[in-house]
């Protein structure tokens, strides 16, 4: 791999930009290969990045039906954080975070991390009770948190409508100042290229057509250019966990549903961090382009479609101006739609599944992207020992029927509720 | 935006609906072994195609419908009250 530095800037610069190499190859499947990865999205690459880094296996080969980044890691809302309440949750996003902020000199690309915090707005005193109490779970385990008063919110975010007349009044918020933002693509190009100059197979344009299970084993997979025998096969695909795992017979207690975002068109700089309201449903932060990147709820029916429909884009919006009324003037330049794995308790599933030499990372919800580091960590180490890491040790499938589901909103078996 | 065929009140707005997920999920006899229950309360086969799903007519005529909905596309095959064959 070619590093990338000012001085590679500078001597290309200087010879017209067109001796760049190309970031990684794009080889014909070989037959055969110790582990394949199917899902060429962030937590795909992450995991063949960190089997060869980490564990030193390096005949690997991800798949992907499309291309690199195309799902859902290009079409989420770009943050990350590590705010969470319960243990197994708070660890692992918390160890993602970690990685998050030295991801940029581990891969020699750049992903701009942006510390920018994530501010959760209370609106209700009970929802205060809960955040204070999230925010000190937090504390003891270690994560950043500081509760900001309304002056405080309204010094620091002055287009947020603070006032006492506001439609939904704010009371305080919760403020993770380490949380932020992080470029999605380049996540997915980062590890991509990484991983290649490790010497992984990167196959775009190869679909997974089916999953060969022999005497209760996986043996290799058939695919759109191909059967290749696999060693271990790891699941990647959040969003169609249950159509790939379904290849092997196995039911997940997930429903695939359709999550949107918007971006309105870009404008100069007026926020600076990223601000949530959980009693309206709503998320907005400012790219470098400019633009205000908001979401909101699901569509709150089964979908695979990558796209939804106006009544969610119709709710968003709504709590946008009801809590920044100038954003008001601006117009929406664009909406997509993703697809999410909502499980039966809103938390992961990374693990081993019924069948041997397979394993899967996924069931995210909405909160995939922020997890991609630890995800594809925490998926090598398990391939690699055929035992879960300390850190997804809970994450398993068997939590459901065992009981031990790591419900964060206690919403119950409701997927959709999550 | 969808338009939900409601059996009793013609096609309405998707607004006027809450959804009740999937239908094909059955409460398994109080005996049955827990497997059973594991799967009537987590498992689903979560189809990427048509879907037999329920909605609640909640803002209507409060009525409780069968539709058939294919989630590749969202559209409409059929509905139908609970219980009662779709017509399409």
């Amino acid at each position: 791999m070619k590093r990338y530095s000012i001085f590679s800037l500078i001597g290309n610069a200087l010879s017209g930009h067109d001796r760049w190499p190309l970031a990684w190859r794009s080889p014909e499947p070989k037959k055969q290969y110790d582990v394949v990865v199917i899902g060429g999205g962030g937590h795909g690459l992450a995991t063949a990045y960190y089997l060869a880094k980490e564990h030193g296996i390096r005949n690997v080969a991800v798949l992907e039906k499309g291309w690199l980044g195309g799902g859902n890691t290009g079409r989420n809302t770009t943050i990350v954080r590590s705010n969470y309440h319960f243990e197994p949750n708070a660890h692992f996003y918390e160890f993602s975070l970690k990685l998050w902020e030295s991801l940029s000199q581990a891969l020699n690309f750049n992903v701009m991390y942006s510390p920018r915090g994530v501010l959760n707005l209370v609106h209700a005193p009970a929802e205060m009770d809960a955040a204070l109490r999230r925010g000190n779970a937090m504390r003891l385990n270690g994560i950043d948190a500081k509760f900001l008063s309304r002056d405080e919110i309204a010094a620091s975010i002055p287009n947020l409508d603070c006032s006492t007349g506001a439609r939904f009044p704010i009371l305080g918020g919760l403020l993770q100042p380490r949380g932020g933002t992080v470029r999605h693509d380049a996540v997915a190009w980062g590890y991509a290229r990484a991983a290649d100059a490790l010497g992984v197979d990167i196959v775009q344009q190869c679909e997974v057509t089916g999953l060969r299970v022999e005497n209760g084993t996986v043996t290799g997979v058939r695919t759109t250019r191909g059967d290749i025998v696999a060693g271990k096969v790891g699941i990647a695909v959040a969003g169609h966990s249950s159509k790939v795992a379904g290849m092997a017979g196995i039911r997940l207690p997930i429903e695939s549903h359709v999550l949107q975002a918007m971006v309105s068109e870009p404008i100069k700089p007026v926020l600076d961090t990223v601000v949530t309201s959980g009693a309206v449903h709503f998320y907005v932060s400012q790219s470098d382009k400019g633009e205000l990147v908001m979401g909101g709820d699901l569509d709150f029916y089964n979908s695979y479609a990558q796209r939804g429909n106006l009544p969610a884009i119709e709710a968003v919006v709504r709590a946008c101006v009801s809590l920044f009324p100038s954003f008001g003037r601006l117009r929406l330049m664009r909406t997509w739609g993703g697809i999410m794995d909502m499980t039966m308790d809103g938390s992961p599933i990374i693990g081993k599944l019924p069948v041997k030499n397979l394993y899967m990372t996924g069931g995210w919800c909405y909160g995939g992207f922020k997890a991609t580091p630890a995800s594809g960590y925490v998926h090598a180490w398990t391939i690699a020992h055929d035992e879960p890491h300390p850190l997804n040790a809970k994450f398993t499938l068997e939590r459901f029927a065992e009981g031990r589901t790591i419900d964060e909103k206690g919403a119950g078996p409701y997927p959709w509720a999550h | 935006m969808l338009l939900i065929p409601c059996p009793w009140c013609g096609p309405r707005n998707q607004v006027e609906f809450t959804y009740g997920g999937d239908a094909t999920v059955r409460r398994p006899a109080p005996d049955a072994p827990e497997a059973a229950w594991v799967d009537y309360v987590y498992m689903r086969d979560n189809p990427c195609g048509p879907l037999d799903e329920l909605w609640f007519h909640g803002a209507g005529c409060r009525g409780w419908l069968h539709v058939l909905r294919d989630t590749r596309t969202h559209d409409i095959l059929a509905s139908a009250p609970v219980g009662e064959p779709l017509s399409r």
